[in-house]
């Protein structure tokens, strides 16, 4: 293999991310957490900041950290403190966060990723609690911030509970770091703490990114690349900004720290404007908080409650339903999959690697196309297992039962009730079909000769000038069957 | 001893607040006098002291994930100084602000 | 008997459950006087006269049938404009909050309000808290009811002088740094600094969050230990409030002093900025406790004159960051002023805030600052575990540390406004305390010789330890009967 340009340079990334618990109430007060509702109308006075309101936090979501923490093999703090960061911005109540500083609740973890890339193990710095912010809209311009006239500010969102997961310099590739954010939202979504949707921001990801010459021991320039909507435009923005900073070295360059901001119409990275002061945060511990620190019973208790996590639940899928790495891989990218095809495999009388194939064949392109999880699927595990009966026992054709599965998923219905709506059945009658295949061979004489010098590859030909003729619905392998018997035999 | 005058600026920016040239001058004299009285405690061996930041010793205070009902949008609303369409108006956002 | 605006709630309370007087005739009592002394005194920032008539009303409904809401019931009350009050304005001393009206109650007026205390109005204070004279009030000063060319003493300056000169039984006021002590003391009444989580912060506007507690202001010792016996006892809604209910401070208060160990502090010389007229009345009340069984014994607090430091890094610190959602945003005032957020946000910060509280915030934001915390918030808080640490090891051999609580008398309206340091010196002696998060209390100890104005005599506890507090407290009042002396009332 010759040597790249890119073989030349080296990339570094570190990812923070932002995820939003699914939790009743907010981090500190009583405010449902909800979407959509009317602007400020789950407001109170602690997440509205008014004067004398106080904050007290909210159970699940330390929890709900503390098990994140746990399910990224983290350590627990002994003594945890939630501190102030300041800084004023107006979708911000009190113009100060409560976050955590140098005491968050978990910390020195690590999670396996696994791709083309190999084997590769990310450090994982910290995993912190916080609260969220406001919304801010822009009116006038064109609507975005930097040209409006004014703003509109929504507290509605203020005051969720956040966790913050940073990640060690570990991912090297842009892929590595499309792996890195599938796996943890898969493991994110086990433990059923959020709705991980990036594109709704409920999983928020930033890159630090820096390029250097290979061998160099200098670290790179770090840029923070934001805005990154989903897993696609986390490994476009990665692989775009790499591209943008081995240029700019290239060239001699120089790069700058700066915040980048990806736009995922263009696939490119840019400047936000530089700051003109470095963020002075001033952190101290919050006064109206007394630390957290959690006896070993109650980190036990929630050790205790976790799910199987993805990672595990893979190894099981392997021993268990003898199944390959790239299966496994598909039906384990979501846990709610996963529960599916365990589902369907229970209630499927056969070997379970048919159900799989039905999985991550036909089914996984049907819930691409529609754009919906499996969850909200009108399919149930139970109707694929008996659609896949239907095939083993030749009722109907391989092909028919994808019609079916179309139908299904449409309407949601039995497979049997659509086979019969259909008039579907497969022709397994020899001699009905011993007359097609004589028709067949007599109009393709000249491929029917390559087929008698021993050339068996137009067969295949043959066999679906066959179906053709019975409308799919013969039996393939019976068709198989006659044609060698006429013409090899 | 007065604080320097960049440390004035840079406080004043920390702080959103627009002080007067005539403000600027008196802060940078008083709050070096209040410091310079401050500085008394350098003076102290602190290695080793832990610091105090609660002065009480209660830990892992939580309650319950319960909703509990909101103020009203009208509620909410009642006392800002400009609002339109439910939300609390404010003059353009300059993107260096954060 | 004693006019009825001398009269103490303890003893009001009796007379309304007598019968003898109703809620509404004493709220209309005290309106008339209050009437009278806001002229001349300016002590409230808001008069809430109808409320406190409708809730006295209804206080005598409940009274005739028999089913009050505490012994207290009917007894008004006014409070220092830093507590929340639903429905009415609340300023905290500051233009930037003019005209906010709030949606709750803060957990304190809510208490007093389940225990049936009409509320008389919201009383005149140093802008945020941030003061020891009531002169940083954006709302012009209060004046002290003993001398009128003399300051009340801050931040709770109103509510001590309100209740000196009978415009109420009882008030509250707020601590950072000796806000109930001090004033109490330059007004001649009894004011009490609780422990640390002991009375619900939720709806107390912050100043600095880690110091902050409100407490009682009185004419008798009882009526405060009474007061604090209705709000005191944990708070799910503050986070730092003391998981444990309070006990009735009221029971076993007279059971004397004979056998109690009570502290004088050594490092405290008669020196020291310290007024002569000072010195003497607190000699005479150590020699006072003497003379009714303590044991007066030395101990040594090295670290208490590092308190002032200490605190007005600290202080500040916090209040830098409590004091930034003040930005015209959501509530108070807004500038009409600035092109862009970031500048509408500092215009009416500038314009909203008064000078001392503007230098506490730069004083706050410089010492919170990136290469400075170390140096200065960071060891300040270190200074803070120190003067615990004194304390703590002081208490291993006395029940109470005797002090003066302010070292000078009421000073002249004026007189330190121009000179900050010389102001936050008369905190001295108060600020180590809350600090450390103890109890402690104010008792007047009769007038100055010099001046012919009133001194206090502090009593620090040991945190919880109010009940001790209190016994001792009362057991000197009563010995001094200063109180219930005309002496003891102020010319007006
Ligand atoms: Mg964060
Ligand atoms: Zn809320």
């Amino acid at each position: 293999m010759s040597m790249t340009a890119t073989d030349l340079y080296e990339t570094t990334v570190g990812l923070e991310i932002h995820v939003e618990l699914a939790t009743a109430s907010k981090m500190f007060c009583g405010c449902p957490v909800t979407f959509g509702q009317e602007p400020n109308t789950r407001t109170c006075p602690v997440c509205l900041g008014l004067p004398g309101s106080l904050p007290v936090a909210n159970e699940r979501a330390v929890e709900h950290t503390m098990k994140i923490a746990l399910a990224l093999d983290c350590r627990i703090a002994e003594h945890s403190l939630f501190h102030r960061k300041n800084y004023f911005y107006p979708d911000m109540p009190k113009n100060y966060q409560i976050s955590q500083y140098d005491l968050p609740l978990g910390y020195a973890g690590a999670v396996e990723i696994t791709g083309g890339f190999g084997t590769t193990r990310v450090g994982i710095t910290r995993v912190h609690l916080e609260e969220d912010t406001g919304k801010s809209i822009h009116v006038g311009g064109s609507g975005r911030i930097h040209d409006s006239h004014y703003s509109l500010e929504d507290f509605n969102r203020a005051g969720t509970p956040l966790v913050e997961i940073v990640t060690e310099p570990d991912i090297h590739s842009a892929e590595e770091a499309r792996a890195f954010v599938n796996e943890l939202r898969a493991l994110l979504e086990s433990l059923g703490v959020s709705d991980v949707r990036m594109e709704e921001g409920s999983l928020r990801v930033d890159a630090n990114v820096s390029v250097r010459r290979a061998g160099e021991t200098a670290h790179g320039v770090k840029v923070e690349v934001k805005n990154m909507n989903s897993v696609r435009s986390v490994g476009r923005a990665l692989e775009y900004e790499q591209e943008r900073q081995r240029k700019a070295l290239e060239s001699g360059e120089r790069l700058i720290q700066e915040t980048r901001h990806f736009d995922e119409k263009s696939g490119t990275t840019s400047s936000g404007r530089a700051k003109e002061v470095s963020s002075d945060y001033r952190y101290f511990a919050e006064p109206d908080l007394v630390p957290f620190e959690p006896t070993a019973e109650w980190i036990e208790r929630i050790k205790s409650s976790l799910p199987e996590l993805p990672a595990a639940r893979r190894e099981r899928f392997v021993a268990q339903y003898g199944l390959g790495s790239a299966d496994v891989e598909v039906l384990t990218s979501t846990t709610s999959l996963a529960d599916w095809f365990e589902a369907a495999a229970a209630a499927y009388k056969g070997e379970p690697k048919k159900v799989v194939n039905w999985i991550v064949a036909d089914l996984f392109r049907l819930l691409n196309e529609a754009g919906i999880e499996v969850g909200a699927a009108k399919i149930s595990p139970a109707q694929l297992a008996r659609l896949v009966e239907l095939v083993d026992s030749g009722a109907i054709s391989g092909k028919q039962a994808k019609q079916v599965l179309g139908d299904m998923f449409a309407t949601g219905n039995d497979p049997e009730a659509i086979a019969a709506e259909r008039g579907m059945q497969q022709i397994s009658d020899e001699g009905a079909l011993d007359l097609v295949v004589a028709e067949v061979i007599e109009q393709n004489p000249g491929v029917a000769d390559k087929v008698r010098g021993g050339n068996i590859g137009p067969l295949g030909f043959l066999v679906g000038q066959v179906m053709k003729k019975t409308k799919g619905q013969a039996n393939p392998g019976l068709v198989n069957d006659l044609l060698r018997s006429k013409l090899v035999e | 001893m007065p604080i320097d005058r960049a440390a004035v600026d840079h406080v004043a920016r920390l702080a959103r607040l627009d002080l007067s040239e005539q403000e600027r001058r008196r802060m940078s004299d008083e709050l070096g006098k209040i410091l310079e009285h401050a500085e008394r405690i350098q003076a102290l061996a602190l290695d080793g002291v832990e610091p105090t930041s609660h002065a009480v010793a209660i830990r892992n205070v939580m309650r319950p994930d319960e909703a509990r009902p909101s103020l009203t949008q009208e509620e909410a609303l009642s006392n800002a100084p400009v609002a339109e369409g439910g939300r609390f108006s404010v003059p353009r956002i300059l993107e260096e602000e954060e | 008997m004693t006019e009825l605006p001398y009269v103490a709630a303890t003893e009001l309370a009796a007379l309304l459950d007598a019968g003898d007087i109703s809620a509404v005739e004493l709220t209309e009592t005290l309106r008339a006087r209050v009437e009278h002394l806001d002229d001349k005194l300016h002590l409230f920032l808001k008069r809430t006269d109808e409320r406190a008539l409708s809730d006295a009303r209804a206080a005598d409904a409940r009274r005739s049938s028999g089913d009050r809401l505490s012994l207290f019931d009917g007894v008004p009350i006014g409070y220092k404009d830093i507590f929340v009050t639903r429905g009415v304005p609340t300023t905290c001393g500051s233009r930037i909050l003019e005209g906010w009206v709030p949606p709750f109650d803060a957990t304190v007026v809510e208490r007093c309000s389940r225990a049936g205390l009409p509320i008389l109005g919201k009383l005149n204070m140093d802008e945020f808290a941030m003061g020891s004279s009531t002169e940083n009030s954006a709302f012009g000063p209060s004046k002290n009811p003993w001398n009128l060319k003399t300051v009340p003493g801050g931040s709770s300056g109103a509510s001590a002088a309100l209740v000196a000169a009978g415009g109420a039984p009882w008030a509250w006021g707020t601590e950072t740094g000796g806000s109930v002590r001090q004033p109490a003391s330059l007004c001649g009444v009894v004011g009490v600094k609780p422990t640390y989580g002991l009375v619900s912060r939720y709806g107390m506007i912050a100043f600095a969050s880690s110091l902050d507690q409100a407490g009682p202001l009185s004419r008798t010792v009882k009526d405060s230990a009474a007061l604090l016996t209705i709000a005191a006892g944990h708070d799910p809604l503050d986070s730092t409030s003391i998981p444990q209910a309070a006990p009735d401070y009221l029971e076993g208060i007279d059971r004397g002093i004979a056998g109690m160990r009570i502290g004088i502090v050594k490092e405290i010389e008669s020196g020291d900025g310290m007024q002569p007229g000072v010195g003497e009345r607190v000699q005479e009340a150590y020699q006072r406790l003497e003379k009714l069984g303590a044991s007066i014994e030395e101990v040594s607090l090295p670290s208490f004159e590092y308190g002032i430091s200490a605190y007005y890094l600290i202080a500040p610190a916090e209040a830098s960051s409590n004091l930034a959602r003040y930005d015209g945003v959501r509530y108070g005032l807004r500038s009409s002023d600035g092109s862009d957020v970031g500048a509408m946000m500092a215009r009416t910060r500038a314009e909203g805030f008064g000078d001392e509280v503007k230098r506490r915030i730069m004083l706050g934001t410089y010492a919170l600052s990136a290469g400075y915390y170390d140096a200065y918030y960071g060891k300040a808080q270190r200074v803070r575990t120190l003067i615990t640490r004194d304390l703590e090891r002081a208490y291993a051999s006395v029940d109470l540390i005797a002090c003066p609580t302010s070292p000078t008398t009421a000073f002249k309206l004026g007189e330190r406004t121009n000179d900050p340091l010389a102001m936050y010196l008369s905190d001295v002696f108060t600020v180590p305390v809350n600090l450390a998060g103890n109890a402690a209390i104010s008792v007047p100890c009769g007038v100055s010789a010099d001046d012919g104005l009133p001194v206090g005599l502090q009593l620090i506890a040991k945190s919880l330890d109010e009940a001790t507090m209190f016994r001792a407290a009362y057991a000197f009042e009563q010995d001094l009967g200063w109180i219930d002396s005309p002496e003891g009332r102020p010319p007006l």
